[in-house]
């Protein structure tokens, strides 16, 4: 099929610029939703300090996060630890740097997979109809019938909590909800006149799917995507609390308040440090997923 | 109605079966050998070979998962690896605790959270309504545990106010071991279920049978309680059912942090002791859970909305 479209602007380009509705620009369409609000500025501010601490752990950090010493056990704040020691004798300000990196990790990994998988399921169900739909279906309603965190926990139980196996494992929980996303977007986005359009012209399955079905069902994935990595961080973070997620000695959030309650009755600044830091990016993930949605689909908070 | 209900019931049949299914081939596909597990790397051959026979780990595959199917629709899920209790004693010690903490934090929950919804709703906008939107954002972002151990350490360590572990004794013990967890669990509900109906009310008043009764004249409790509220409750019944299942998971957290009985603690310390059906047990108890609030979900829908009914 030649291009014809490159000579002459045809009355169907036309009518296709108008059906497509011109997307905002990238930039744009961030410094509606970011600058839109104070609370998203700041919320995305703290995001990209978190980003920042994660990336520059080793650099930043003040000391080893797994140096033990018996000297120094379940110190409360000091000029040297600055939020004190834990019941080893490590710093728990270095190890709470370095424990965000695993929340930076799992809080892009998982909604990214899982959006992936999602998608293709989702899609395929919507798109395909018939049996395939039948099928996809019952097996996400089963799969959304369970907690994400439910979900989680057990199949953490049933594999073990290394660290491929949380990936999965909060991939295989997120998994349903893009694909019952994506299926709705593409039920609707099928009956559109461009892509009845292509279907007519003969244009090949996959690259309607490709060309016409995935750019125009973007938009709710991104969305679920921030929303999902929100909860792919405290979901993490609650395995690595019930001893089935990041193995120690190795820090993350969830296992510095789990040793935090194991002294608590010595210091208690590791559980205050630990949650403060999981609740404030999780809160700012949130805030901007919150945004981006009013932005998205503004009749939901009118 | 009653064709509809045993449509549901027969409904839950495979999901069952799939349910049993998944944990047997999870069970089974663990990595390593159970027996070496359980019996640690200093047992002989003699004793891996006793329990596996003990286990019936030896079987063909599909008599294992015959066995496994027929033992789990008698409830029977042997007994506990570590302490050789039989695991139908341990469910029924636990169980109990964990109702009362889902009752005790779904009723609190619901109380201060629709309440505070239907108040944001008829404020819209105002700070009341802002000051909800940020409380529910709260609500979402503290994980269960942190909002555990925080109360832990104020209320009971260092007020001393309340128990530091365990479930108490009698009504007033139980309850006074049951607030904080409760309370833990019912902030997320509460912001939950609040910023739900708020949005589901707004969703309502907007409608035009909404708009008539104010036009008749009728008073604005009546519009909200009468036209708004009861036209909102479908999708409240909806947030009723996700926060019981939210409990579930949550509890598993709460009961670690406050030493509570429980069967999310009875999961996660049979999953650190590697004590296998307890783990297996302790999944499908969670499962016929969840399915159980489903269908008991259906159920409240179909009272609450005539319509469903007659369609079906």
């Amino acid at each position: 099929m030649t291009d014809v479209r490159t000579e002459t602007p045809s009355a169907e380009l036309i009518a296709e610029r108008e059906i497509l509705a011109p997307e905002p620009g990238f930039r744009e369409a961030f410094s509606r939703v970011v600058l839109d609000r104070p609370s998203t500025q700041i919320a995305f501010v703290v995001v990209i300090i978190f980003i920042l601490v994660a990336v520059l752990a080793p650099l930043i950090a003040p000391y080893d996060p797994l140096r033990q010493s018996m000297l120094r056990i379940n110190q409360t704040p000091t000029a040297q630890h600055w939020l004190g020691t834990d019941q080893f004798g490590r710093d728990v300000l270095s190890r709470l740097i370095h424990g965000s990196r695993k929340s930076l990790i799992f809080g892009l990994l998982s909604p990214v997979f899982a959006a992936f998988f999602g998608t293709i399921l989702g899609v395929a169900a919507g798109y395909f109809g018939g049996i395939v739909d039948r099928v996809i279906s019952r097996i996400i309603d089963m799969l959304m019938a369970f907690p994400e965190l439910l979900l989680a926990i057990l199949i953490a139980a049933a594999l073990g909590g290394s660290f491929w196996n949380i990936v999965v494992v909060l991939t295989v929980a997120f998994t349903p909800g893009f694909a019952r996303v994506a299926r709705a977007s593409t039920l609707s986005v099928k009956q559109e006149p461009y892509v009845e359009a292509a279907i007519a012209a003969g244009v090949s399955t996959p690259h309607i799917i490709i060309r016409h079905i995935i750019p125009n069902i973007s938009a709710p994935i991104v969305v679920l995507m921030a929303l999902w990595s929100a909860s792919s961080i405290r979901i993490e973070a609650t395995l690595s609390f019930l001893g089935i997620g990041t193995r120690p000695p190795n820090p993350s959030w969830g296992n510095i308040i789990r040793d935090g309650l194991n002294s608590m009755f010595a210091t208690q600044w590791p559980i205050f440090a630990g949650g403060l830091a999981i609740t404030i990016v999780v809160l700012a993930i949130s805030i901007i997923g919150d945004s981006v949605r009013d932005h998205l689909d503004p009749e939901t908070n009118q | 109605m009653a064709r509809y209900l045993i449509l549901r019931l027969l409904d839950m049949v495979p999901t069952l079966f799939l349910v049993l299914t998944l944990v047997f081939v999870a069970m089974r596909i663990l990595p390593g050998d159970p027996a070496l597990a359980v019996l640690g790397q200093n047992a002989d051959g003699g004793q891996l070979e006793a329990f596996r026979e003990r286990m019936g780990l030896n079987d063909p595959l599909w008599l294992q998962y015959v066995r496994f199917l027929w033992d789990a629709v008698r409830l029977d899920f042997g007994r506990s690896l570590m302490t050789d209790v039989p695991i139908r004693t341990l469910i029924a010690n636990n169980l109990p605790h964990t109702v009362y903490l889902t009752i005790t934090s779904v009723a609190l929950g619901m109380t201060v959270g629709i309440p505070l919804g239907i108040y944001a709703a008829t404020q819209r906008n105002k700070w009341p309504d802002n000051a909800l939107r940020l409380y529910s954002l709260i609500g979402y972002s503290v994980p269960d545990f942190y909002l555990a151990a925080i109360l832990l350490v104020v209320f009971s360590l260092q007020l001393g106010w309340f128990p530091i572990n365990g479930a108490g004794v009698g009504f007033w013990g139980g309850l006074h071991h049951i607030l904080l967890p409760a309370i833990t669990l019912a902030f997320l509900k509460s912001a939950f279920m609040g910023r739900l109906t708020r949005t589901s009310l707004l969703e309502v008043m907007g409608r035009d049978y909404v708009r008539t009764a104010r036009a008749k004249g009728a008073r604005e409790g009546r519009v909200i309680f009468r036209h708004s509220l009861r036209n909102a409750l479908l999708p409240l019944s909806t947030g009723l059912g996700l926060s019981i299942l939210a409990t579930l998971s949550g509890s598993v957290a709460v009961e670690l942090v406050f030493n509570r009985p429980g069967i999310g603690r009875l999961l996660i310390t049979a999953i650190q002791e590697r004590d296998y059906p307890v783990i297996q047990a302790g999944v499908m108890m969670f499962a016929f859970f969840v399915i159980l609030v489903n269908l008991f979900m259906d159920l409240v829908y179909i009272i609450v909305d005539p319509r469903i009914r007659v369609k079906s």
